[in-house]
């Protein structure tokens, strides 16, 4: 039983009019009265508002894909991911263009989808599972191992609006875990739970794909993806940007995240966190308070962030952190505040916070920081991946050796003393 | 150029599923066979329609008893002892019950499957399921509230002593005639909903028109002949009637008027047909606008 493919995509284009999609939620009276409204010379939305109302949230996107091929598809919000997901699945129609798919297809675009607050664990099992596409039969086989998963035997029968957020997400996710569709497409779902759950499901993942399930998975975890998936697809602005094995991909995508005038951020967008405090610049710095462009092995280099608040009042109880990331999007370490400094740090409405890394342990690469500022334990400014360090080798062992390229370790240096007894 | 059959599933000489998605035309295909495929998702909303309607209320499915007993009290306290309606040689309670019973099915199905496309949005922007299978789950729920209504129809018939005719052999008819034209009403307003939620707001003023525009309070025999035709346009007039019949016509000797039944029938096929055509051409937009 072979097939050419699992799914071949020509040119799929969508088209929102989003100004359009805006319009029909309202009521026939809000309608006439923006009629009115464009009546308005003065309007200003009167100009060039039809071309700002339509995105081409994708754009002639063509793949094919192969029976057992694990893919991850990676593209900053808003590229067109999702959008991707939806038109393969059903849920919308393509604006142009024509899919093939051999194969059963299942999609999880979120955990719980239906799952209904009234109804115990059991009876939402069944539900969401029909949902999903599971046969009652299915369900009932498979019933104890999803309970067993979910590690919620005791509340099976509790409507589930008694449970937590935690049981919650983790029966919606036992429940997707055990579709066994040919094709599975799953959207960002591993993003739940707590850290044990999290490694629960990535493993479940792995033996999805391991057991030649064709799998499309949209996320932006570039490690996990590492792990699952062998070829990646990198979506910009609607349309593929690079298709291939998935390092080269995820370093293209990284790459891309950058922010384009590194050193000043306050105009750059691809943010988290509340915004009431912000990172408005970057720097390095040497150990004599110069502005350095890299940092070198060995060497002190500080981190130097500008920051502003939108207040003018104490920003109460912070804690910053720099991680470091390697080209793959793979942590290496993280600086935090909160691990060295014991008291809350009460900061000022304005001014400049140093991270100062007495020996850079790095050896000579590209490097990706991120840079993290809360409040009272409430995310305030979250920039991944943003800010580009390039590190030149220096004597870090004070030998004058150097850590040798492509060797295993990803370029962290460890200090370290070799000794030997007769 | 692909034989195979588009926006279907197919099996060709092996068991792997081939699909083809391509926008426009090829939609608008009546997709049984997804329907088919997906009829236990239809059993299990309609079981979760049931098994949620009466969460946390204290009476629970006794609502759906109350609700056609209070008004048919109301409408006897008014109509037939105020107002003095004649009722076709009928006990009024009798005649009020017969019809309001089919009709409380028929106003709260349409109210229900008009809202239900919207009420599940998220699932509709979330999973691939034939979409009519939401307003299908809600009719066929109601018909549940129906048969629970209908034990009450069936104490009050054996209170009057009312002898059963061969004419309640026609109750099922009748009963998958209201239920069809329930679907095919509420499968249009409630993909009309998705667009305009005006329909919400209609929807109360349409069933309560409807009503007085069907004969349930009075009977049909009380038009003058000229009303009377254009009463008969109003498919549910052949079937409220058809339901005394069955149900009462041992009463009074009625006899079925088969020509208004056909006219209803062909009415509600008609009906069910554009509801479904029409819906499946919105059907592609739901998730984009919902």
């Amino acid at each position: 039983m072979t097939v050419p493919f699992a799914i071949k995509a020509e040119n799929i284009s969508k088209l929102y009019r989003i100004g359009g999609q805006a319009r029909v939620n309202r009521t026939l009276r809000d309608t006439l009265v923006e009629s009115a409204g464009r009546l308005n010379i003065f309007s200003r939305t009167n100009g060039n508002s039809r071309r700002e109302s339509d995105l081409w949230a994708l754009e002639d996107v063509s793949f094919e894909i192969q029976p057992g091929e694990v893919v991850g598809i990676i593209g900053r919000n808003g590229a067109g991911k999702s959008t991707l997901l939806k038109v393969l699945s059903r849920i919308t129609e393509p604006t142009r263009g024509r899919i093939e798919i051999f194969g059963r297809i299942g999609s999880l675009l979120e955990v719980g989808t239906g799952f209904h607050p009234e109804l115990s664990g059991r009876e939402n099992i069944f539900l969401n599972g029909s949902m999903l596409g599971m046969s009652r039969r299915e369900i009932a086989g498979k019933f104890d191992e999803i309970v067993a998963f979910s590690e919620i035997e005791k509340f099976i029968d509790t409507p589930v609006k008694r449970y937590s957020s935690g049981m919650y997400v983790r029966l919606a996710f036992a429940v997707a875990a055990h579709l066994e569709p040919e094709i599975l497409l799953i959207d960002e779902v591993l993003a739940v739970g707590d850290a044990a759950f999290q490694k629960k499901c990535l493993g479940k993942m792995s033996d999805i794909a391991k057991h030649g399930r064709t799998v499309l998975f949209v996320s932006h975890n570039t490690a996990g993806m590492l792990n699952l998936c062998e070829r990646g697809i990198f979506i910009e602005r609607g349309r593929v940007c690079e298709d291939g094995p998935i390092e080269p991909v995820i370093q293209r995508y990284l790459k891309s995240l950058r922010a384009a005038t590194p050193w000043d951020l306050t105009k750059f967008e691809d943010r988290q966190g509340r915004g009431r405090v912000r990172f408005s610049r970057v720097r390095f710095e040497d150990e004599n308070g110069n502005a350095v462009e890299h940092g070198v092995s060995g060497r002190p280099l500080t981190i130097a962030l500008d920051y502003e608040a939108s207040e003018d009042r104490t920003i109460p109880n912070c804690r910053a952190s720099v991680a470091f990331y390697d080209g793959l999007g793979q942590v290496l370490f993280n600086c935090s505040s909160e691990l060295v400094i014991m008291d809350p740090i009460d900061l000022p409405q304005k001014g400049t916070l140093k991270c100062t890394i007495p020996r850079l342990p790095l050896s000579q690469n590209q490097y990706l920081l991120s840079l993290f500022l809360e409040s009272n334990r409430e995310v305030e400014d979250w920039i991944q991946n943003a800010i580009e360090l390039d590190v030149i080798d220096g004597d870090f062992y004070h030998t004058g050796r150097l850590y040798p390229e492509g060797w295993r370790g990803k370029g962290v240096l460890v200090d370290h003393q070799w000794s030997f007894d007769e | 150029m692909n034989t195979s059959l588009p926006g279907s599933i197919k099996a060709e000489n092996t068991s792997i599923p081939h699909l083809v998605i391509e926008p426009g035309g090829t939609w608008e295909a009546l997709n049984l066979r997804d329907i088919w495929r997906f009829r236990e998702l239809f059993y299990f909303l309609t079981w979760r329609d049931i098994k949620v309607r009466y969460k946390q209320t204290a009476l629970g499915a006794a609502w759906a008893i109350i609700q056609p007993l209070f008004t048919m009290a109301i409408f006897t306290l008014l109509f037939g002892r105020l107002a003095k309606m004649p009722s076709d040689n009928i006990p009024y309670p009798l005649f009020a019950f017969a019809g309001l019973l089919p009709w409380t099915f028929f106003s709260n199905s349409i109210g229900n499957s008009g809202n239900s496309l919207v009420g599940s949005s998220h699932l509709i922007t979330k999973v691939y399921f034939p979409r009519m299978i939401i307003p299908a789950a809600s009719v066929l729920a109601g018909l549940i509230d129906f048969f629970f209504a209908f034990v009450v129809m069936v104490v009050l018939m054996i209170w009057y002593r009312v002898p059963i005719g061969p004419g309640i052999l026609m109750l099922p008819v009748l009963i998958a005639l209201t239920s069809l034209l329930a679907l095919g009403v509420g499968m249009w307003l409630s993909a009309l909903n998705v667009k305009f939620r005006d329909v919400r707001y209609v929807i109360p003023f349409l069933v309560q028109f409807w009503m007085f525009a069907t004969p349930i309070i009075y009977p049909a025999s009380l038009m003058p002949a000229k009303y009377r035709q254009v009463l008969a346009l109003n498919p549910m007039t052949g079937i409220i009637e058809g339901y005394r019949v069955s149900l009462l016509g041992g009463i009074n000797g009625s006899r079925f008027n088969w020509t208004a039944i056909c006219f209803s029938a062909a009415i509600t096929f008609a009906v069910l047909v554009y509801a479904a055509y029409d819906f499946r051409r919105m059907e592609k937009t739901f998730a984009d606008i919902v």
